[in-house]
C-alpha cells in the first residue's frame, strides 16, 4: 500500500474561457463550456476543503481566470481559509479597478505570461491583437501596487531567438521573477509541434544562456526554467509524482492528477460535485492509478531514480508509447528515447506548420 | 550585506507570508512558487519582523527571550536576513 502525502498545490481551472488563443495551450483539446462551470459557492467549498487537506498555494488558472466576475469573492475566501494565491494570467482583461479590487481582496501574487519580446510576433503568437501592449501596461500597474510580479514566457521555435531579451525585459519591468518554460507538448502543442520544436542545437544553447543568466542576476531576479524534456536525459518528476503533491480541478469539477490526465483513456475522474476532495484524494480510481512505484515497469521499479523522476510524464507515454503505465520515453533509458528524439529533429527540420490556434470546438 | 544595518527596519514584503500549516502542525514561509520551512532560531526572528522593529529592536528582543547578549545576536541576525534578502524574502 502506497503511502499517501498531503497535496500542496491546487491548479483551479477557474474556467477555460479565454481571449487569447495560444497554440501551445496547456487547456485540454476538448474545452469545458462556460455552461457547465462550478459556481462560486462550490468552488468556495472546494476550497476549504483543500485547506483542510493540506494544500498550501492555489493557483487560480484557467483559461483566463479574470473572465469570471467572482474571482475577487474567490480569492478573499482563499485568504479567509490560509491558503496562497497565486493568479496565473494572460492580463488582457485586467484594467485598474479589476487590478485593484484583487489587491485589496489580499491577492498574494500574479504570474503574466507573456508570448515575445517582439509586439507583432506576440500578438501573432497569442492569436490576440493589442494584447502585448495590454500586458506591459499591466506589468507596471502590479509593480506600481507593489504585488509580487512573475514574468512567464513560453519558448519554442518561433521565439526562442528572443529568450536572452525576454529575460532582460523581465527585468526591467521590474518582475521578481521569471519562468522560461520550454513548450510541453500534449494537446494543443502536440497537435502543433511541427510550428513549436525547437532544434537540438537551439535547445542546448538555450540552456546554457539561462545558466549564464542565473549566476549574472543572483539576488536581481529569481529565474526558473521548466527542462525541454524531448532533449533531456532524464524525464522531469511531473507534477511532482502522480498523486504526490498536485491535484488540478477542471472549469466542471473533474478532479485531475495533472491538467492532462484526461488524454490517458480509461482513468475515471471523480467531481467535487459529488465528493468531498480529501476523498477523493485518497481513494479515487485515477489518483491511485500511478501513485508511488507499485504500478512502474521493471525498467523504473529497479531505477535508483524512481523516487527522483517518479518515471516521468505518464501522459507522454501515453502520447508517443501508447500506454500510460511505460517508461516515459524523455528518459534516455527508455526504448523508444531514440523515436521521440527523432520525431523532435524531423519535427524541428520541417518548414514550421501554421498555428492551429487553441478554440472551442477544437 | 552592507544594506542591512542596525537601524534597517525589515519586513515581509507583499506576496511573502509566515502562515501556520494546521494540517502538518508547523511554521512556513509561503512565497511565489516557493515554500520554506524556517528553524526554530529563523522562525523566532521573522515573527519580530514586523515592520515596525529595527534590526537592533529585533535582536533586544531576542536577547530577552534567548537571555544573550544582543551585541553577539547581531551578527547571526544580520547573516540570516543578509541570506533572506538575497532570495527576496524580506525588504531591508
Amino acid at each position: 500500500m502506497t503511502h499517501v502525502l498531503r497535496p500542496i498545490g491546487l491548479l483551479a481551472e477557474l474556467t477555460h474561457r479565454c481571449p487569447l488563443q495560444c497554440p501551445y495551450c496547456s487547456n485540454p483539446v476538448n474545452l469545458d463550456r462556460k455552461s457547465g462551470e462550478l459556481d462560486t459557492a462550490t468552488w468556495k467549498r472546494v476550497f476549504a476543503e483543500a485547506s483542510e487537506l493540506g494544500v498550501l498555494q492555489v493557483h487560480l488558472s484557467g483559461g483566463e481566470p479574470t473572465a469570471r466576475s467572482d474571482l475577487p469573492d474567490i480569492v478573499a475566501h482563499c485568504r479567509e481559509v490560509n491558503l496562497y494565491t497565486n493568479l496565473i494570467t494572460s492580463g488582457v482583461l485586467l484594467d485598474q479597478p479589476a487590478l485593484q479590487r484583487l489587491y485589496d481582496a489580499g491577492l498574494d501574487h500574479i504570474q503574466l505570461s507573456i508570448q515575445d519580446v517582439e509586439e507583432a510576433n506576440a500578438d501573432r503568437i497569442g492569436g490576440y491583437r493589442g494584447g502585448h501592449a495590454k500586458k506591459l501596461d499591466l506589468a507596471k500597474r502590479v509593480v506600481a501596487l507593489g504585488l509580487p510580479l512573475t514574468v512567464n514566457w513560453v519558448v519554442h521555435r518561433q521565439n526562442i531567438h528572443n529568450l536572452g531579451r525576454m529575460i532582460e525585459l523581465a527585468v526591467e519591468m521590474g518582475a521578481k521573477r521569471v519562468e522560461i518554460a520550454h513548450t510541453q507538448y500534449y494537446g494543443w502543442a502536440f497537435k502543433n509541434r511541427r510550428a513549436l520544436m525547437p532544434t537540438y542545437r537551439q535547445t542546448l544553447d538555450a540552456i546554457a544562456l539561462v545558466e549564464e543568466a542565473r549566476r549574472r542576476l543572483e539576488g536581481v531576479i529569481v529565474i526558473d526554467s521548466v527542462v525541454p524534456d524531448y532533449y533531456a536525459r532524464f524525464p522531469k518528476a511531473c507534477v511532482g509524482g502522480w498523486g504526490r503533491r498536485a491535484i488540478n480541478i477542471t472549469p466542471q469539477g473533474r478532479v485531475l492528477p495533472c491538467h492532462a490526465a484526461e488524454t490517458i483513456p480509461g482513468l475515471v475522474f471523480d467531481n467535487v460535485k459529488d465528493k468531498p476532495l480529501s476523498e477523493i484524494w485518497l481513494n479515487s480510481e485515477a489518483f491511485n492509478a500511478f501513485r508511488g512505484t507499485d504500478w512502474m515497469p521493471d525498467l523504473c521499479r529497479n531505477c535508483d531514480r524512481k523516487e527522483i523522476d517518479w518515471g516521468g510524464c505518464r501522459c507522454q507515454a501515453m502520447a508517443i508509447t501508447g500506454s500510460a503505465s511505460e517508461t516515459d520515453p524523455a528518459c534516455s533509458l527508455s526504448p523508444l528515447n531514440a523515436t521521440l528524439r527523432a520525431m523532435a529533429e524531423e519535427d524541428s527540420a520541417a518548414e514550421p506548420d501554421a498555428f492551429r490556434y487553441r478554440r472551442f470546438g477544437g | 550585506m552592507d544594506a542591512l544595518g542596525p537601524q534597517c527596519v525589515p519586513r515581509l514584503p507583499r506576496g511573502v507570508r509566515l502562515s501556520y500549516d494546521q494540517a502538518r502542525e508547523r511554521w512556513l514561509m509561503l512565497a511565489p512558487e516557493r515554500i520554506f520551512e524556517p528553524n526554530e532560531v529563523a522562525l523566532a526572528v521573522l515573527r519580530l519582523c514586523d515592520g515596525q522593529r529595527t534590526v537592533q529592536a529585533i535582536c533586544e528582543e531576542l536577547g530577552k527571550s534567548y537571555n544573550a547578549d544582543p551585541a553577539v545576536i547581531m551578527t547571526d541576525v544580520v547573516e540570516l536576513l543578509g541570506g533572506l534578502v538575497q532570495k527576496r524574502l524580506i525588504e531591508p
